[in-house]
Parts: structure tokens; sequence; C-alpha cells
């Protein structure tokens, strides 16, 4: 394993990851589930940091810590009686029995899969330097179709979005309006 | 039939005259210096000046060649004391040997130390700017009581800020209200990182460092939101909506602003970015005028600065997300604002105006002078923006940056990889293709934000009215002459 250090960091930073987790769905408060779920978000950025995916851990805090999070606040205030709590729900009975599947099938692939572990060094001698570069080679050579799906897909989204809020004028004022003119 | 203009030199003796005359000039104020200060600020002067030469001298071991050299030259020595004492090849601390912790852990604490401290300076001078500044653009004097030139007036404001009590309201969440004035200083802190104050001097010089710099600023939406929610008030929760509302339109100018850097420069990293500019003799202010100018006013927007400082205004809704906030923490709010003012000039100077980079001063002058003089170049514009402009409502900012900036932007974006791949095909002339697309850009830049303006409503032409209309009509004009 490495340095001392990232050891450290590794334990700290999974049991913010973990704990904040955990307390997302044990708080009552919803408002302080979201702050405690960005604190979970940025604990991920500092696992993928020790892990020395600087492009992956910035993302995450892009996306998740930055953008998810807003979402979840326009959520809980365009919601009426949103801040009143984290209330319990029907959906724990199929939730919880499908969440521990999961994590189950999950840890059983971890604990089955011969990890082909390569040490600080071995990495280094790699000749990529530079992993930004390697990915945007990779996501517009390798993964290209993908790319472009995902990019279809949201194009889609942002059209569906302006369907939705778009104002559809009634008849009756369409009527006014040329009467006026 | 036009009303006379009364000209600033003429002598009439009207009081509004004489205040124009009399105010304080620059010019004057350096004049009124008296024999002792001159000397003493002119010694001080010349002490810097052998000060940083004596750095120089002593550190690059006598290769003093005409050149100014950073501290970060200490790297000389410091490498020179690795070298010596790696045979002791001791573990001191987590790993890592008396070398390693000379090599990495100076440099840091330096660097620290040395942001820290300028930008707490800043924090004492930069309120008092502020506001003589201000005072200056509306022909009043300012604070002047407390010290010379009411120098003090900041630590007078702290210590009062301090003094008061900090009130925690009923029905606050505890919790929530706490953390917001702690939580808002950490990114304004860390986005000072991966800013190159000279070549090889910069923090935290990471090679997503463009993208570090967006994600860590959006960070503060939230402290701003829980600061808003857990105040239990409604001006508060209107000013915090409005903030986040902001906050997240304003974010998608602002990348696809630096998109387009990120297009012509070909890295992430800020220092390639400064040292592209510094390579090619040219800002990418010059190149982009028009992703300077989005960059520049959604900024605004993101700390919260006139024109677009609607989050807190005064006449609405009290003082927006920290109306609740009393004593210090109130202050750290307001502290905050100040630094993201200075931070905005610092990222503005290294994106668009050639960072630490002068055009080939940076040799004899150090560089991170030239950085924090770009930085506070603009921050004097922020201040005049705010002297000089009226504030958005909220609907025109949101039409602004949805319906204006985000489609020319994203025009924009396909504008310069058309014109990056014609570079990559023609690099023998490159200097003269930089210089076309200089012009063509400038052109092309006024007539889409002209055209874009017209086709969507905004009106170009403002019919400014030739003779004080009202008054001619309530037959005040001759009033109005004799008045002057």
């Amino acid at each position: 394993m490495e340095s001392l250090g990232v050891v450290i960091a590794f334990y700290v930073l999974s049991t913010i990851t973990i704990g904040s987790a955990l307390a997302v769905f044990l708080l009552r408060n919803l408002v302080h589930a979201i702050v405690l779920l960005v604190l979970s978000f940025l604990g991920m950025a500092g696992l993928f940091l020790t892990l020395s995916a600087d492009f992956i851990a910035i993302s995450q805090i892009l996306i998740y810590a930055g953008a998810i999070s807003v979402l979840l606040v326009f959520a809980v205030m365009l919601t009426p009686l949103g801040s009143r709590d984290n209330a319990n729900s029907l959906y724990i009975n199929i939730g919880a029995p499908v969440g521990f599947l999961i994590s189950l099938l999950i840890g059983f692939m971890a604990w089955n899969t011969s990890w082909n572990e390569l040490s600080s060094n071995e990495i280094k001698q790699r000749d990529f330097t530079d992993t930004i570069r390697e990915i945007g080679d990779q996501l517009l050579d390798k993964h290209l179709l993908s790319f472009e799906v995902a990019s279809v897909l949201l194009l889609f989204a942002l059209v569906g979005a302006i369907i939705l809020v778009k104002e559809v004028k009634k008849e009756e004022d369409l009527i006014v309006e040329s009467e006026n003119s | 039939m036009t009303p006379k203009i009364p000209s600033s030199n003429s002598t009439s003796a009207t009081p509004m005259n004489r205040q124009i005359a009399a105010r304080p000039t620059l010019l004057g104020f350096v004049q009124n210096f008296s024999i002792k200060t001159k000397l003493i600020l002119g010694i001080l002067g010349l002490i810097f000046l052998v000060g940083n030469g004596l750095i120089a001298f002593i550190v690059i071991d006598g290769r003093l060649d005409g050149k100014w050299y950073d501290i970060r030259d200490l790297g000389y020595s410091i490498e020179f004391l690795r070298t010596k004492l790696a045979s002791n090849n001791q573990e001191l601390i987590l790993g890592y040997t008396l070398g390693d912790v000379l090599a990495y852990w100076v440099p840091a604490v330096i660097g620290a130390v040395g942001i820290l401290s300028f930008l707490g300076g800043f924090l004492l001078i930069g309120s008092w700017i502020e506001r003589r500044l201000l005072a200056r653009f509306q022909i009043r004097t300012g604070p002047n009581r407390v010290g010379p030139y009411g120098l003090l007036q900041p630590i007078a404001d702290a210590l009062k800020l301090m003094q008061k009590e900090v009130l925690i309201p009923i029905g606050a969440d505890k919790m929530l209200f706490f953390l917001p004035p702690i939580l808002v200083f950490i990114p304004a802190m860390l986005t000072w990182g991966p800013i190159p104050w000279s070549a090889n001097m910069s923090y935290l010089d990471i090679n997503v460092g463009l993208l570090y710099v967006i994600s860590i600023t959006s960070l503060s939406v939230l402290a701003v939101w829980m600061a808003g929610w857990a105040s239990n008030n409604h001006y508060a929760l209107l000013g915090s909506m409005r903030t986040v509302a902001m906050m997240v339109s304003y974010e998608i100018p602002i990348g696809l602003s630096l998109l387009s850097v990120v297009l012509m420069t070909g890295s992430l990293r800020l220092s390639s970015i400064v040292s592209w500019q510094a390579d090619h003799y040219l800002w990418l202010a010059l190149i982009m005028p028009f992703a300077f100018f989005t960059f520049f006013f959604s900024s605004t927007a993101e700390i919260n600065r006139t024109p677009n400082d609607i989050a807190e205004a005064e006449s609405e809704i009290v003082a927006g997300f920290h109306t609740e906030y009393s004593g210090m923490k109130a202050g750290l709010f307001l502290a905050v604002e100040l630094g993201n003012a200075l931070l905005t000039g610092a990222l503005v100077a290294t994106f668009f105006l050639g960072g630490y980079t002068l055009f080939g001063l940076e040799n004899w002058i150090p560089g991170y002078l030239i950085l924090a003089g770009k930085a506070t170049l603009g921050y004097f514009f922020f201040i005049w923006l705010r002297g000089t402009l009226p504030r958005f409502r909220i609907d025109q900012l949101m039409s602004f940056a949805w319906k204006y900036l985000i489609p020319l932007s994203i025009a924009h974006v396909l504008l310069i990889a058309v014109e990056v791949s014609i570079v990559a095909r023609l690099e023998s002339v490159e200097w003269l293709i930089y210089i076309l697309f200089v012009v063509f850009n400038v052109l092309i830049t006024i007539y889409a934000v002209r055209s874009w303006a017209k086709a969507i409503g905004y009106t170009s032409e403002i019919e400014h009215p030739q003779q004080p209309v009202f008054a001619t009509q309530m037959g005040g004009i001759k009033a109005a002459r004799h008045i002057g």
C-alpha cells in the first residue's frame, strides 16, 4: 500500500462518506439531509483524489456537490411543505431488500475480483502524465458512439424542459390579441 | 435653443461648482505631502528595491544577471539542502524524509502565508479603498476621520462588528445558521490555490486547474442557500433564492467562456494558459473579447456586485441572505465579498489579461507584483461599475443570461474552435493569422452583439433629450439658465 498519509486519508474520508450517507436517511430534517449528502459527495471526491484520479475528483465536486445539490435545493424550495421532514414512506419495504441485495452483489464482486494492483511507481511508468488529455482522446476516439448518444440524450432533456415550461397561450387570449391588433 | 452647460473651469460661484472645484485630486494629494513624508516614502521604496535585490543575490548564489527572481527561487537553496540531507535517509514523519519535508513543506508554508497575508492585507485596506473611491465618484469625501485620510476606518469597523452581539433569531435552524459564515470562506480561500503568481510560483499547479476553479466556486451556492434558509426570515429566503438562481444561470456562460479559453490555449493548467499568452505576446482578451466580457459580467453575478447585486438589494430585501446575521458573522460575509472581488480580478487577469506577465516586463519586476496590480485594477473596475450602473431587475438578469449570453457564447465557442483548427493547419504564419483573428473577432463580436440584441428586442439606441423637456413645459428653462 501507499505511504501512511494516504492510509490515514483513506480512513478519514471513508468515515466521512459513509457516516454522512448514513445520516442522510437517518436524519428527520430534510434540509440537514441535503447538506450531509453534499458532504458525502465531497468525501467521495477526496477518495478519488487519493487514487490520483484528479479529473474524476473535480468532476465529482462540479457535478454532484455543485449541480445535483442545487437541483435538490430547488426541489425543496419549490415543493410545498418540502421542509417538513424526511418522512417514512412505504417504499422502504421495497427499497431496503433491493438495496441489501445490491450491496451484497457489489461486495461479492469486489471480494471475488482479482485486483490487478499497480504500485504508484508502475503507474508513473505508464506514459501518460495528463489524465485529462487521455480521457479526451478516449472519449472522441474509442467511445465516440456512446459520447454522441449521451449528447443526443442531453439534447432531448433540454428540449423536453423547454416544452414543459413553455407558456401555452389560451385561445381566448389569442382572440383578444387579434381583436386588439 | 440649447441650455448652457456650466463648464468646470468657469468661476461661477454656485455652491455646487465651488464644491466641485475644491474637491481633492490625486495630484494635489501627492503634492500635499510634507517633505518628511516624501522622504520616508522614498526611503521605504528604496529599502524594498534593495531588499528584493538582496534576496535575489543571496538566494541564487550570486547569479545576479540583471533580472528579478521570485521567492520561489528559495527552491534552489532548498534543493541544495535536500541533496545534502538525502544521505540521511531516515523517516521523519509519515514516511517523509527530512529532505522531502524541506522540499515540499517549506514552500507550502511560505506559499500559504504569502497568499493569506496578501489577502488579509487587502481585507484591511479594501473597504477603505472602495468607500473612498465611491465617494470620489459621487463628489463627496468619504471616511476621513479615523487615522490619516481615514485609513484606520476598516479596523474601527472590524472592532465595532466584534463588539456587537451575535444574535440567533427564534425559530432559526441553529446548526445551519452557525455553519454558513465558515463555509462561505472555504471556497473563497481555496480558489486562490491554482493561480500562478509568477513562473513556477503557484500554490497548487494541477492539470485540471480551470475545472477546479469552476467547481470550487460553485460550492459557495450551498452556503448562501443555507444562510438564507436557516434564518427563518422571508427577506433572507428571497435573497438566497435569487442568489441560487443567479449563480446557477451565470455558471453556464462562465463555463462556456472558459471553454473557449481552453480551446485556444489547449490546456486546463492555469500556468500554461498564462505562458501561452506570454509566448504569443497576445492577451486572450484581445482575441476573444466576447468571452472576456461574458466572464467579467457573469462574475459580478457570482459574487453579488453591482450591476448584479439584486440578491442584496437594500431597497427591497434589506440585505438578502445575510439579513439576520449580526456582529462578526455579518462581517465575515462582507469580508468574503471583498475578497471575492479581488479574487475575480486575479482570475480575469490570469485567464484573459496575461496573468503575471506583461510583455517581457516580468523579467525585470517580480511577477507577483504584476498580478497583484492587475487584480487590484479589476477591483477598481468593480468599484467603478458600482459607482456608475444601476441595478438590474431579477427577471432582466435571468433573461439576459439565458436569452443573450448563452446563445452567443455557444456561437462564440464554435467560432473559436474553427479558428483553432485554422491555426493548427497554418502554423508557419501563425502571428499573421492571430492578428487577422483579433481584427475579425472584434468586428464580428460588435456585429453579433448588436444584431442579437436587436433580434430579441433590446433597443440599441436611447433617445437623449436635447433640452430639459419638463422644465421647458413648466417655464423653468430661464431659471435653469440663470443657475448656470
